[in-house]
C-alpha cells in the first residue's frame, strides 16, 4: 500500500539524488539517499529517479521490489529487526522471535497498533558467537533473551 | 593509564560503549587521567566486551565486563584474566591475515604502519604487474568468500586482459550465518583491505575499487568510510599512491538486504543499479565484469590477506597449511559454543578439536548434535565426522564445504527436520528468480519436507530426487549447494524425519 504524502516535494527529491548523478551505477545510491530522507520510496521518487537515469518507471520499480531493504510506505517509528538465520537459532533465536511476534501481536513485518515498532526478520547480523542478535535502528544487540526484548520494546513504545 | 574497549559490533552489541563510557566518568570521577583506545576486537567473542589495561606485563585483559565493573577496574580489584596474548583461545592461534585486529586503533595509520602496515604496497610499488600476480599465485591464496578458486588465476585473468579501464571489486556482503570475519576485520583493522585493494590494483592495472559491503553491516560501513577518507587524506589513495605515480581510488557501496548479492555476478548487476540477479557464466567477470569490463571481485578476507603476502613474502605464507589449502584460515566458530569467535589458524587442524578443544563444546552443556560449515549453503556434519582436517579438499571429499570458514554448532536439542526446512525456506526467500531449478525447487521442497513431517515416507525420494535437480540445474551456488545441508540432515538424521508426537499439530 503506498501512502500519498503531501509534504514530498519533486525538488526535494531532486535535490537528494542529484549527488549522485555523476557515480556510476547510481541507482542504488539514489534509492539509499532518498529512503534515508522518508524513511521509505515515495511512489514520487520512483518517476524522478525514471527520467534523471533515462530508465522506465517499471525498470526502477522492478529495483525497488528486489531489495528488502527498499519499502514503499513508510515503517513504525522503530524498527526491530531480529536474525532468523542458523546460528541465533542454535541459541533459541526462533523462541525469542516467536515471543516478540506474539506480544506485539503483530506478524513479520508488522507494526505494532500504536505505530512505534515494526518488527522485520534479518539473515545474519555477523554477530553469531554473541546471539541470539537484533538491530534496533542500526543499534545491534546480541546475548538477547525475552527479559532483554521486552525490556528493550517498552523502551521503544515509552 | 591507558584502556582499550572494542569498537566491533559484536562487542557494542554486548554493552561496550557503556563500558567505555563509565570507564571515562570513573576515571573523572577520581582524577586518573586515561587514555581509552576503541580497538577492534581480539575475537574471543564469548569475553566481550573484553577490556584491555597497559601493564608491565603486557596488556592484561578483563572480560565480560559489565558497566558497573568501571570502578573496579580502574583501582585493580578487577581479576583479570591475565595477558591477552596468553588466553589459549588466542595464544594457540596462527595471526597473519587479523594480526593487527584488536591490537591497534583501526583508524589510526600511524598505528597501521608502526605493526607493518603499508610495507607490502611499497613493495608492490616497485614490482610489475606480472611480478605481483605471480607473488599471489606463488602463496597459494585461494578465494576465501567460499569457492576456493586460486587468486592468483583470477588477477592474472584480467591482467592478461585488455580494456581501457578495470576494476577492483572487493565482496564484503557477508551473508552467511555463522561468519563474521569480514565484519571483524573491516571494522578492526580496514586499512588492510585497502592496501590490499591497492595491490590488487596495481598488480591488474585496475584504478577504481569498490568495495560491496551489506547493509545490515552499519558500524562496518561506518568504519570503512572514514578509513578510505583518512586513506585518501594521506596519499594511500588517488591519483598518486604513495608518489609511485599510479593512480588508485576505492569507494563504498551499501547493499540493500539481498543475500544472493553475495554471488559475484549478482553483485555487480547491484553494483551496476540493477535487480540483483545471477549472470550466466561464460563470460567470466575477471573478462567481462563490472560495466562489461575486466574485474576482480575477490572476498574481504582473500584481499586483506595480500598484504601480509607482500609484507613477509608468498614462500612464508605458502608453508602455513594442508595440501593444496596453503596458508592459514580465518575460522569463525558460532551458534551454541562455550567459546565462540573467529580463531585463524593453518588449515589442516581436524574440525572436532575446533569445537570441542578451541570451542570448548556447547555453551548450554549438552552434547553436540551437529555443526554446520559453511554457512546456510553448508553441510550438517555430525561428531562422526569431527576428524575431517579443515581444508577444501578434505571437506569436498566428506559432502562438505568450508565456504567462508563459518562453523555453526549445534546441541542435542537442534531437530534436524526443521534446519533442512529452514534451508529450503532461505533458499526460496533469497532467490534471485532468474533459474527454475531455485525458484520454484526451494519452494516445492519446504512443500516436499512438510510432507515426510506429516508421515509420507514415499516424499523422501522425491526431495533427493528434488535436491540432485536443484544441484546439477541451478544457476548459481544458492540453488545448487541448498542441497548440502538438507542432504545431510537427511542422511546423517534420518530419526529426525518423519511425523513424531512432537511435531504432530
Amino acid at each position: 500500500m503506498q501512502h500519498p504524502n503531501p509534504a514530498i516535494d519533486l525538488e526535494d527529491i531532486g535535490a537528494l539524488i542529484a549527488p549522485h548523478i555523476e557515480r556510476e551505477g547510481p541507482m542504488l545510491p539514489m534509492l539509499h539517499a532518498v529512503q534515508a530522507a522518508y524513511g521509505f520510496i515515495p511512489r514520487e521518487a520512483v518517476g524522478v529517479i525514471a527520467e534523471t537515469l533515462n530508465q522506465t518507471k517499471a525498470e526502477v520499480h522492478g529495483v525497488i521490489s528486489f531489495y528488502q531493504d527498499f519499502r514503499d510506505a513508510p515503517a513504525g517509528r522503530h524498527v526491530v529487526k531480529i536474525c532468523r538465520a542458523e546460528a541465533c537459532q542454535a541459541v533459541g533465536g526462533s523462541a525469542l522471535a516467536d515471543a516478540t511476534l506474539g506480544n506485539l501481536g503483530v506478524d513479520w513485518g508488522g507494526t505494532s497498533t500504536d505505530g512505534k515498532v515494526t518488527v522485520e526478520p534479518v539473515y545474519c547480523l555477523g554477530l553469531c558467537a554473541c546471539g541470539p542478535a537484533a538491530m534496533v535502528d542500526e543499534q545491534v544487540v546480541g546475548r538477547l533473551d525475552e527479559e532483554r526484548m521486552t525490556a528493550l520494546l517498552r523502551e521503544l513504545r515509552t | 593509564m591507558k584502556v582499550y574497549v572494542p569498537r566491533d559490533s559484536a562487542a557494542k552489541a554486548v554493552g561496550a560503549d557503556a563500558v567505555a563510557d563509565a570507564i571515562l566518568a570513573e576515571a573523572a570521577e577520581r582524577g586518573i587521567e586515561i587514555d581509552l583506545v576503541r580497538n577492534g576486537s581480539r575475537g574471543m567473542v564469548w569475553l566481550e566486551p573484553l577490556v584491555e589495561v597497559e601493564s608491565e606485563r603486557g596488556r592484561l585483559a578483563y572480560g565480560p565486563v559489565t558497566a558497573d565493573q568501571a570502578g573496579g577496574l580502574l583501582d585493580g580489584s578487577l581479576e583479570s584474566l591475565g595477558p591477552v596474548e596468553h588466553i589459549p583461545f588466542f595464544a594457540r592461534q596462527t595471526r597473519l591475515t587479523f594480526a593487527r585486529c584488536g591490537l591497534t586503533d583501526p583508524l589510526s595509520l600511524a598505528d597501521y604502519e608502526a605493526y607493518g602496515g603499508l610495507t607490502g604496497l611499497r613493495r608492490a610499488i616497485a614490482m610489475t604487474g606480472e611480478e605481483i600476480v605471480q607473488q599471489v599465485t606463488e602463496a597459494g591464496l585461494r578465494g576465501r568468500g567460499g569457492a576456493g578458486f586460486p587468486t592468483g588465476v583470477k588477477w592474472k585473468t584480467v591482467l592478461e586482459a585488455h580494456a581501457d579501464r578495470k576494476y577492483v571489486v572487493c565482496n564484503a556482503d557477508e551473508g552467511d550465518s555463522g561468519t563474521f570475519a569480514d565484519r571483524m576485520l573491516m571494522e578492526g583493522d580496514p586499512f588492510t583491505l585497502i592496501e590490499g585493494m591497492a595491490i590488487a590494483g596495481l598488480g591488474v592495472g585496475a584504478t577504481q575499487g569498490y568495495v560491496y559491503l551489506r547493509s545490515e553491516y552499519p558500524d562496518a560501513i561506518a568504519v570503512m568510510e572514514e578509513a578510505i577518507a583518512i586513506a585518501r587524506a594521506n596519499g594511500l589513495l588517488g591519483p598518486d599512491i604513495l608518489r609511485s605515480g599510479r593512480a588508485f581510488d576505492m569507494e563504498v557501496r551499501v547493499g540493500a538486504g539481498a543475500y544472493v548479492c553475495g554471488e559475484e555476478t549478482s553483485l555487480l548487476n547491484s553494483l551496476e543499479g540493477k535487480r540483483g540477479v545471477v549472470r550466466t557464466k561464460p563470460p567470466l567477470p575477471a573478462v567481462e565484469g563490472l560495466f562489461g569490463k575486466p574485474t576482480i571481485v575477490n572476498n574481504v578476507i582473500s584481499l586483506a590477506t595480500i598484504p601480509v603476502i607482500f609484507e613477509k613474502g608468498a614462500a612464508h605464507y605458502a608453508a602455513f597449511g594442508l595440501g593444496r589449502s596453503k596458508g592459514t584460515m580465518p575460522i569463525q566458530i558460532a551458534g551454541n559454543v562455550k567459546h565462540g569467535g573467529l580463531f585463524e589458524t593453518a588449515f589442516g587442524m581436524p574440525l572436532g578439536e575446533l569445537v570441542n578443544e578451541v570451542g570448548g563444546g556447547t555453551a548450554s552443556g549438552r552434547p553436540v548434535k551437529a555443526v554446520q560449515v559453511g554457512g546456510p549453503l553448508g553441510a550438517y556434519l555430525p561428531p562422526e565426522q569431527f576428524d575431517t582436517p579443515f581444508g577444501y579438499e578434505e571437506f569436498d571429499g566428506q559432502g562438505g564445504l568450508i565456504g567462508h570458514a563459518g562453523i555453526v554448532v549445534f546441541d542435542d536439542t537442534a531437530d534436524m527436520q526443521v534446519m533442512a526446512r529452514f534451508a529450503m525456506e532461505f533458499c526460496a526467500i533469497e532467490s534471485c528468480g532468474k533459474c527454475t531449478p531455485c525458484r520454484i525447487g526451494a519452494v516445492r521442497g519446504v512443500e516436499t519436507i512438510d510432507r515426510i513431517g506429516q508421515g509420507d515416507a514415499s516424499a523422501i525420494d522425491l526431495l533427493s530426487d528434488l535436491c540432485e535437480t536443484m544441484k546439477d540445474g541451478s544457476l548459481c551456488a544458492l540453488g545448487g549447494f541448498i542441497p548440502y545441508p538438507v542432504m545431510s540432515a537427511l542422511t546423517h538424521f534420518p530419526d529426525d524425519f518423519g511425523a513424531r508426537k512432537e511435531v504432530a499439530e
